[in-house]
């Protein structure tokens, strides 16, 4: 389906390193390399799922992608226009056409503010609507994300997890945005209201022809909600593919690691699984192996791997595989 | 693996318990009863607010009282009334023969005293140990939940550890006193599904070894999927259903587990299938609990619901249901 879309981001070689410092002058004695060297594509109404478990950098990712950090290296272009090399002033005007929406609506959400004027800020602030045409667009965003447009003039705190995550949405489509970086939009919150609120991204996008980066650890919601799934690890790609060829035939032993820790619900299927169970932590992003990352947890390396740094190659049509040894 | 025929260790009947607040009465725990047998692995799924943490905190009086009243209950452990007991006896059996692992393990351990010492501290205080045999044997409790190269590590402090290993450090001090019954609340949540992989795995194996009866409280179906015998569906401070974990998951009887069921996405099948969202909100514990917790969202709801709360009531061998709706006939009970 999204092939015939023209390439709304393009992310090429994309590295973000927070430098380490050390005694009164800060002097520099390393960097963490949060995210080293990664490259995709989102084409306009996808939505591509960023995975990897927590200290990978998919939310570093996420950010920079924004310029929300400055990029250490490498290049981000919206629909052409290169972004690492914009003005705060050229960044500004840009800034309407991509949102973000956070993990946490409990802290991305000023507790001063009501619901009305925490969605007609941005409104305000680019000069888009002011006073009652401003409250007119506030009452149409509420009741688009499925909230009583009364529901203006009351704060955060009276709305429970589920709802203060609609008013971050509705936040987050004030400006008629056309791409959305989602960190984690769903982490918080139970269950019960996951599934409401993955629904409701769902058929914004299907409305408003949005394009998603949707960060998650959670493989199976990703499973649902992405078309095309980038796993990552210690700051780099380990495999990209469509999402349901990722998931039918993972390639990158990580993955495949990963998807079989998942928890199934259902008794009889956990009882016959096979699980590769990894040993040992995630190695340190400040001190990331030399060659692949993964090496000191893959339960296939070699000699190669501890030393030579293997580089994403399409093995499949569209599936991506940074390993030497997958087939 | 089926216990039914076995005797319980842990045997709770009917806990209350409230929090008195500024805003009013808080009604967390409206009643809960259930049993716990030798060696068993009893699931205790809920979501945020269903009672699941409160139940346990209020077993081992870990609640801070005001603003917590545990209004009636009984909890029988070896012959002793825990809601009875008096803090002094309470001490030596929480850490002692029933331990407990929460969800955090970098709140739950002391930042400024070493692993080896608040290893020790519960086998010196508990089983009166030596010092000497006491550190050889928190050496071994930390080999035993896989920390490599243990009885170097003991002078370790917390910080030292990745948020897995920290986890393992809790399952040892929990483990320290041989405990009858292992409480673990939300002990996977804030780890990495490959770490909590590697955590389930631990438990499975120490369960075989050493034979303790677990409660584990989650939120994630999947995870008690893989390790649970039983599984207990709190919501809104009330055990909706409960049965063998087979049971459970291929046939649920409250629409609740059915609904949540169904809200998880799957890991094969169908992927454009849209989720099944349950609507509404959670309950709002401010109000006395007169009707059926579930029925403001329930898509079977009628008056009954709103009239009465359902009793917990045996529906087939060890499947137990608090619904005033018949899901095998589709219509109410009589």
């Amino acid at each position: 389906m999204s092939a015939a879309h023209p390439v709304l981001l393009k992310v090429e070689n994309l590295t973000k390193h927070f430098p380490i410092t050390k005694g009164v002058f800060r002097r520099e004695v390393g960097s963490v390399k949060a995210v080293d060297g990664i490259s995709f594509e989102i084409r306009e109404r996808e939505t591509l799922g960023l995975v990897g478990e927590s200290g990978c950098g998919k939310s570093t990712a996420g950010r920079v992608i924004l310029q929300l950090y400055p990029a250490t290296g490498g290049n981000v272009a919206f629909r052409g226009e290169e972004l690492t090399r914009l003005s705060t002033e050229g960044m500004r005007k840009l800034r309407p056409k991509m949102q973000m929406i956070f993990q946490d609506p409990q802290d991305s959400l000023n507790p001063r503010m009501t619901v009305g004027s925490i969605i007609g800020e941005p409104l305000e602030e680019h000069g888009i609507a002011k006073g009652k045409a401003s409250r007119e667009r506030v009452e149409e965003l509420l009741q688009s994300v499925g909230m009583n447009p009364k529901f203006t003039n009351r704060y955060p705190h009276e709305f429970s997890g589920g709802q203060r995550q609609r008013i971050g949405i509705a936040r987050a489509l004030a400006l008629n945005p056309e791409f959305i970086v989602c960190d984690e939009p769903i982490a918080a919150l139970d269950v019960s209201i996951q599934a409401q609120v993955v629904n409701l991204l769902e058929d914004l996008q299907e409305q408003y022809g949005l394009t998603y980066l949707f960060i998650s650890h959670d493989l199976s919601m990703i499973r649902h909600i992405a078309d095309r799934v980038a796993v990552m690890y210690l700051g780099k790609l380990m495999e990209l593919a469509p999402s349901a060829s990722l998931y039918r035939e993972p390639l990158h032993p990580y993955t495949q690691a990963l998807l079989s820790a998942v928890p199934i619900h259902d008794p009889l299927k956990e009882a016959q699984r096979e699980r590769v169970i990894l040993m040992g932590d995630v190695p340190s992003p400040a001190n990331p192996p030399p060659g692949c990352p993964f090496s000191t947890r893959c339960p296939v390396a070699q000699e190669q791997c501890y030393y030579e740094l293997p580089e994403l190659r399409e093995l499949r049509s569209g599936h991506q595989v940074a390993c030497h040894f997958s087939k | 693996m089926q216990h039914t025929a076995a005797s319980p260790v842990l045997e709770v009947k009917d806990v209350v318990t409230r929090f008195r607040t500024q805003d009013g009465m808080v009604y967390a725990v409206n009643g809960i009863s259930f049993s716990l047998n030798e060696g068993e692995l009893l699931g205790i799924v809920g979501e945020s607010g269903s009672g699941k943490s409160v139940t346990m905190m209020s077993l081992l009086k870990l609640l801070p009282m005001p603003p917590a009243e545990i209004v009636s209950g009984e909890a029988h452990f070896e012959g002793e009334d825990l809601l009875k007991l008096d803090p002094n006896k309470m001490r030596h059996i929480r850490g002692g023969r029933i331990g407990f692992i929460f969800q955090d393990p970098m709140t739950s351990l002391n930042p400024v005293l070493t692993v080896g010492y608040q290893l020790t501290e519960s086998l010196r205080e508990h089983l009166k140990m030596p010092r000497k045999v006491a550190r050889q044997r928190a050496g071994e409790l930390l080999e035993l939940v896989g920390i490599p190269m243990a009885a170097n590590r003991l002078n370790d402090f917390p910080h030292q550890f990745s948020g897995g290993m920290r986890q393992r450090v809790m399952i040892a001090i929990a483990l320290a006193c041989d405990p009858k019954v292992l409480i673990a609340d939300e002990p996977t949540t804030a780890l990495d599904v490959t770490i909590q992989a590697q955590i389930l795995d631990l438990v499975k194996r120490l369960r075989q070894e050493l034979g303790m009866a677990i409660i584990w409280i989650t939120h994630d179906l999947g995870v008690v999927a893989g390790i649970a015998d039983r599984v207990m569906v709190m919501y809104g401070g009330f055990v909706v259903e409960r049965a063998g974990v087979k049971e459970l998951y291929s046939n649920p009887k409250h629409p609740y587990t059915q609904a949540l069921l169904r809200t998880l996405p799957d890991m094969d099948g169908d992927r454009s299938e849209r989720l099944e969202s349950i609507k509404g909100q959670p309950p709002d514990l401010h109000h006395k609990p007169v009707s059926c917790p579930f029925a403001p969202r329930c898509p079977h709801v009628f008056e009954r619901c709103l009239q009465a709360n359902p009793l917990l009531e045996s529906v087939a061998d060890g499947h137990e249901l608090a619904c005033w709706w018949d899901t095998a006939t589709g219509e109410a009970k009589p």
